[in-house]
C-alpha cells in the first residue's frame, strides 16, 4: 500500500481561477474550514489569461445599460437555451461583484469623471465590459489571490484532484497527487466546490493551455452527477494562425470592440454577408453605418447608429469565417484578416491593447498598428458543464457544487465575450456560500471509504508498471487531432458516430500507457493521468452533439443546418448509468412571464 | 522550413545534476518552450518545466536561456544563429524542484507578510471615484506576472542570499502598487524598511532590465519607495509636516 497524507476540511475548493478564489473567499469568510487546491502556482489559473473585460451593467459609460438588457442579451446570445434563472442573477449581481473587488484593490480603466470605464464586446447592446487595457483577467486574479492569502484557508499549490469520493450518496473526498513531490493527498470533505474551468485541450487549435483537460467536469460525471449542454463549444473567432506554434492563441475580441474590421483577400468586409435573421435590426447595414458608430464611440458619444457586424456573437463570426475559407476567399496561412491599423490611431492601439500588440511583435513577426493580423477560430470556451442549482450552485450530488467555466447554465448555446469573468465573481461567491450552508446543516460528513482511495493510487501508479508500451503525448495528440477533424465547428451525424468509436478505442489505449521516470515533477506522468478525463469529456461532447439534430450557437450540423423548434424546448443531459455515459432531453421550463416580455421587447 | 538545433538542458535535481545534449528539429516561429515540448513529446518524456499561457500572461516559463533571465514563451527560436548552441537552466535564485523547475514558494510567503489593500471610507453616493492619471502608475506595477525573474537576477538574493532580510524586487513593485493606490489608506513605510530591507538594494537596476513587462521596477517603484523610508526616518521636519497633512499629499 502506498502512503498519502490525510488532511480534513469542511470545504474543499478545485481550482484557483477566479471561480475557485471567489468561493474560497466566501467559504472562508462565512467560517469553513477550507482548503484550495491547484494544478498550478497560485495566480497562474487561466483567469490570468482573460483579456478583454467582465461583463457588468455598471453603466458608467450608457446610462441607458441595465440588468435588464444584460439579462436579454445574454439569453439572445445563448439563443435562448441559458438557465433563465441563472442568467437573471447574473445579470443583477455582476455589477456589486465589480465593484467589490474595487473595493479590495482592483484598479480597473477610469471614465472622464473618475468610475469603471466600460468597453464594447460582440453581442452586448452597450459598452459594458470593465477592463484593465487587454490585461483583465490578470486583474482581477491578482486582486482574488491577494484577498484570500490574508484569510484562514490553506492553499495547495501544484496539487491536482485525481478522483472524487462519495459514500453513502453524497460526496465525502477527493485524491489529489502534488507534482512537486509526486505524493498523494486524501482530503476529506464535507462539501466540494468544482471550479476546474474548461476543456479546450480536447482540441490541437486551442486558446486554453495544458490545464483545461475537463478534470472537474469528467471527475464530476464519474461520481454521478449530470452534466448538461455538453454539445455547446464555443470556438473564439479569432484566434493566430501563423506561425503555427502558436496557432490558436487568443486575439482578443476587444480588437473588434475598439473598432477592428474583418476582411478576406479580397479586401471585402465579408460579415455584411452573413448578419442572422434575429440581429438584423442590432447591426449597421453599411459600411458607412458601421464606421459612424466606431467614430462615435471612439469620441466616447454615445452611438446613435448600429454596430458593426464584427461584433456578432462568436458562434455567427466563427462560421463565417470558416466558410469564407472554405470558398477560397481565405488569408495565406489559412485564416482571414483583422485589421485594426487602418481603423484606430497607432498609440490608440498601443494604449488600449498593450499584450496584442506585444504577443504579434514578438511571436509573428507582425506590427498591428501597421499591419492586418491573420486568425481562424480556436476552440475556446466550453458553454456545458456540471448541471447546478441556479440559487446555491450544487449539482445533483449532494456536497458537490460547481461554478465558473466548469459548471452548466449561464451561457446557453453560447457565452458571449466578458461574461465568463462576471460568472466566476457571481457564482463563485453563491458556490462557496452555498457549501458553507450545506456543511452547516449535514455536519458530520461520512467518512471515505479507504479502499477506495487505495485503488484510486493504484489507477494512478499503474502508468509505471508497464514498460515501452504507448507513449502518452503521441495518444492525447491524436485524440485531439481526432476531436477537430470530427467534432469540430462543422458536425455530421456519421462524422459524430465516428467519433464515438474512435473514442471507445482511444480509451483501450489510454489505459495501457507507460510512462518513465519517477513521480517527482514528471509531466508524462500528469499527461498520462489527463487521458482518462480528455476522453470522456471528449465522448460527452459527441454524444451530445449527434443527438441535437439542429445548429443552434456553439453547436452547428451540417445535416441539420437550421433551429429546430422541438429542440428549443430541451436541454440535453449527459447522464451515467450502469458505468456508461447516456445522453437525455430534458425539458425546459417556461419562462416566467415577466422576463418573458424582457426578451421579446428587443 | 525546418532544421536541427543542438540544445544543453539542464537534467536533475537540488542535489546536483548535468547539462544533456539534445539535438531538435525546430520550425519556422517556434518558440523556447516549443522546443522543450518537443522534446518532451519526442525525446526526454519525464522533462519538468512550468507553463502555461504561451503568450507571456501568466508568468509560469521563466528560466535562462544562454545565461539570460527569459520567458520561453515569448524567446523566438529565430534570434538563435543556425549553429548556436543553446543551454537552457532554471533560475539560479531558488532551489531548484527538478530540471527547469524551481521551487519558488519563498515568494509566496513573502506576499503574506505585506499587510493588504485598505480602503479609505466610501464617497457618500457609495462609490469611489479615481482619475486614469491617478491610477496609471500603480497600473504599471500591477502588470507584474511574478515571473520572478527579476528575483533571480537581483544580487541581493542571487549573490548573498538575502532572503530572510530582503523581500526582492518583486515586492518592491508589489508595495508600490499599493502605497501609491490612490485608495489605499495602511501604512506599510515601517515594514519596507525593517522586514522588507529595502535599504539592501543598491540601485544596481538588473532587475528592470529583465522585467518582461516592462516595469521601471527601479525608477518608478524602488527609489520612490525609498524617499518614502528616507522622508520618514531621517527628516523629523518631514515626519511632522506628514502627521499634518496625511501620508498620501
Ligand atoms: C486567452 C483567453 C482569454 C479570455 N478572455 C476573456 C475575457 O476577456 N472575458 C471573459 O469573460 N472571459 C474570457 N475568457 C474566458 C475566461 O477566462 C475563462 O472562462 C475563465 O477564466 C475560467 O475561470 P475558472 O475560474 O472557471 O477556471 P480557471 O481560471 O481556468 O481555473 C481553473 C483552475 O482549476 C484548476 N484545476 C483544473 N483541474 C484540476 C484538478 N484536476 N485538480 C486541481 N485543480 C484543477 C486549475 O489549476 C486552475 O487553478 C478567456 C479565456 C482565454 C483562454
Ligand atoms: S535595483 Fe535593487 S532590487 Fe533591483 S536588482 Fe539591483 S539591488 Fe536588486
Ligand atoms: S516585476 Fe517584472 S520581472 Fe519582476 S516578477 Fe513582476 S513581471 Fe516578473
Ligand atoms: S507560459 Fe505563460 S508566460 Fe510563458
Amino acid at each position: 500500500m502506498t502512503n498519502y497524507a490525510t488532511h480534513d476540511t469542511d470545504v474543499l475548493v478545485i481550482g484557483a481561477g477566479g471561480a475557485g478564489l471567489r468561493a474560497a473567499i466566501e467559504s472562508a469568510a462565512q467560517g469553513m474550514k477550507t482548503a484550495v487546491v491547484m494544478k498550478t502556482l497560485l495566480g497562474k489559473a487561466h483567469t490570468v489569461m482573460a483579456e478583454g473585460g467582465a461583463a457588468a451593467a455598471l453603466a458608467t459609460v450608457d446610462p441607458r445599460d441595465s440588468w435588464k438588457t444584460h439579462f436579454r442579451d445574454t439569453m439572445k446570445g445563448g439563443k435562448m437555451m441559458n438557465d433563465v434563472r441563472m442568467a437573471e442573477i447574473h445579470a443583477k449581481e455582476a455589477p456589486d461583484r465589480i465593484l467589490e473587488l474595487e473595493e479590495w484593490g482592483a484598479v480597473f480603466d477610469r471614465t472622464p469623471d473618475g468610475r469603471i470605464l466600460q468597453r464594447n464586446f460582440g453581442g452586448h447592446t452597450y459598452p459594458r465590459l470593465a477592463h484593465v487595457g487587454d490585461r483583465t483577467g490578470l486583474e482581477m486574479i491578482r486582486t482574488l489571490q491577494d484577498k484570500l492569502v490574508h484569510m484562514p484557508a490553506e492553499i495547495f499549490m501544484e496539487t491536482t484532484v485525481t478522483h472524487l469520493f462519495k459514500t453513502g450518496g453524497r460526496v465525502t473526498g477527493a485524491l489529489a497527487y502534488s507534482r512537486d513531490k509526486g505524493e498523494f493527498h486524501l482530503f476529506r470533505a464535507k462539501a466540494i466546490v468544482i471550479c476546474t474551468g474548461g476543456l479546450g485541450k480536447a482540441y490541437t487549435i486551442t486558446s486554453n493551455s495544458w490545464e483545461y483537460t475537463g478534470d472537474g467536469h469528467s471527475l464530476a460525471w464519474e461520481i454521478g452527477a449530470d452534466l448538461m449542454d455538453m454539445e455547446f463549444l464555443q470556438f473564439h473567432p479569432t484566434g493566430m494562425v501563423w506561425p503555427l506554434s502558436v496557432r490558436g492563441t487568443l486575439v482578443t475580441e476587444g480588437v473588434r470592440g475598439d473598432g477592428g474590421v474583418l476582411k478576406n483577400n479580397k479586401g471585402e468586409r465579408f460579415l455584411f454577408n452573413y448578419i442572422p435573421e434575429a440581429f438584423k435590426n442590432d447591426v449597421a447595414a453599411s459600411e458607412e453605418e458601421a464606421v459612424q458608430w466606431v467614430r462615435e464611440v471612439v469620441a466616447g458619444k454615445q452611438a446613435t447608429v448600429r454596430r458593426p457586424p464584427e461584433l456578432l456573437t462568436r458562434d455567427v463570426v466563427a462560421r463565417a469565417i470558416l466558410n469564407e475559407v472554405r470558398e477560397g476567399r481565405g488569408s495565406p496561412h489559412g485564416g482571414v484578416f483583422l485589421d485594426i491599423a487602418t481603423q484606430r490611431k497607432a498609440e490608440d492601439i498601443k494604449r488600449k491593447l498593450p499584450s496584442m500588440y506585444h504577443q504579434f511583435v514578438k511571436l509573428a513577426n507582425v506590427d498591428i498598428t501597421k499591419e492586418a493580423m491573420e486568425v481562424g477560430p480556436t476552440a475556446h470556451y466550453i458553454m456545458g458543464g456540471v448541471k447546478v442549482h441556479p440559487e446555491t450552485a450544487m449539482s445533483t450530488i449532494p456536497g458537490l457544487f460547481a461554478a465558473g467555466e466548469a459548471s452548466a447554465g449561464l451561457n446557453g448555446a453560447n457565452r458571449l465575450g466578458g461574461n465568463s469573468l462576471s460568472d466566476l465573481l457571481v457564482f463563485g461567491r453563491r458556490a462557496g456560500l452555498g457549501a458553507a450552508q450545506y456543511v452547516r446543516k449535514n455536519n458530520p460528513a461520512a467518512d471515505v471509504n479507504r479502499a477506495d482511495v487505495e485503488a484510486a493510487i493504484a489507477h494512478n501508479l499503474s502508468f509505471f508498471e508497464r514498460k515501452d508500451a504507448e507513449c502518452p503525448y503521441a495518444l492525447q495528440r491524436e485524440i485531439q487531432d481526432m476531436m477537430g477533424d470530427l467534432v469540430g465547428i462543422m458536425r455530421t451525424e456519421d462524422e459524430l458516430t465516428r467519433a464515438l468509436n474512435a473514442l471507445d478505442k482511444f480509451e483501450a489505449r489510454a489505459k495501457k500507457v507507460s510512462v518513465s521516470g519517477g513521480r517527482v515533477y514528471n509531466p508524462g506522468w500528469h499527461v498520462a493521468m489527463d487521458l482518462r478525463h480528455i476522453v470522456q469529456i471528449s465522448r460527452s461532447i459527441a454524444l451530445a452533439a449527434r443527438e441535437r439534430k439542429e445548429s443552434r450557437g456553439g453547436h452547428a450540423r451540417s445535416d441539420f443546418p437550421n433551429y429546430d423548434p422541438k429542440l428549443a424546448k430541451v436541454n440535453l443531459l449527459i447522464k451515467k448509468a450502469e458505468g456508461r455515459m447516456q445522453v437525455v432531453q430534458q425539458p425546459r421550463t417556461e419562462m416566467p412571464p415577466e422576463l418573458k416580455t424582457l426578451v421579446e421587447e428587443a | 522550413m525546418s532544421n536541427k538545433m543542438h540544445l544543453k538542458v539542464f537534467r536533475g535535481d537540488n542535489s546536483g545534476g548535468e547539462l544533456r545534449d539534445y539535438q531538435v528539429e525546430v520550425d519556422e516561429g517556434m518558440v523556447v518552450l516549443d522546443v522543450v515540448h518537443r522534446l518532451q513529446a519526442t525525446q526526454a518524456p519525464d522533462l519538468s518545466c512550468r507553463w502555461n499561457c504561451k503568450a507571456g500572461k501568466c508568468g509560469s516559463c521563466s528560466a535562462e536561456v544562454n545565461g539570460k533571465p527569459r520567458l520561453m514563451c515569448m524567446m523566438r527560436m529565430d534570434l538563435f544563429k543556425p549553429d548556436e548552441i543553446i543551454t537552457i537552466q532554471p533560475l539560479q535564485a531558488f532551489p531548484i524542484v527538478r530540471d527547469l523547475v524551481t521551487d519558488v514558494s519563498w515568494n509566496f510567503e513573502v506576499n503574506k507578510k505585506i499587510p493588504p489593500f485598505k480602503p479609505k471610507p466610501k464617497n457618500p453616493d457609495g462609490t469611489w471615484r479615481m482619475m486614469q492619471y491617478e491610477v496609471d502608475r500603480v497600473q504599471e506595477f500591477r502588470k507584474c506576472l511574478e515571473c520572478y525573474l527579476c528575483q533571480n537576477v537581483c544580487h541581493v538574493l542571487r549573490n548573498h542570499g538575502k532572503h530572510d532580510v530582503f523581500f526582492g524586487p518583486r515586492f518592491m513593485v508589489r508595495l508600490a502598487g499599493l502605497e501609491m493606490h490612490p485608495l489605499d489608506d495602511a501604512d506599510r513605510v515601517k515594514l519596507m524598511r525593517e522586514a522588507a530591507g529595502i535599504g539592501y538594494c543598491n540601485i544596481t537596476k538588473c532587475c528592470t532590465e529583465v522585467c518582461p513587462e516592462d516595469i521601471r521596477i527601479t525608477d518608478n517603484a524602488i527609489i520612490p519607495l525609498k524617499e518614502r523610508v528616507a522622508d520618514r526616518y531621517y527628516d523629523p521636519l518631514a515626519m511632522l509636516f506628514r502627521a499634518i497633512r496625511g501620508k498620501n499629499r
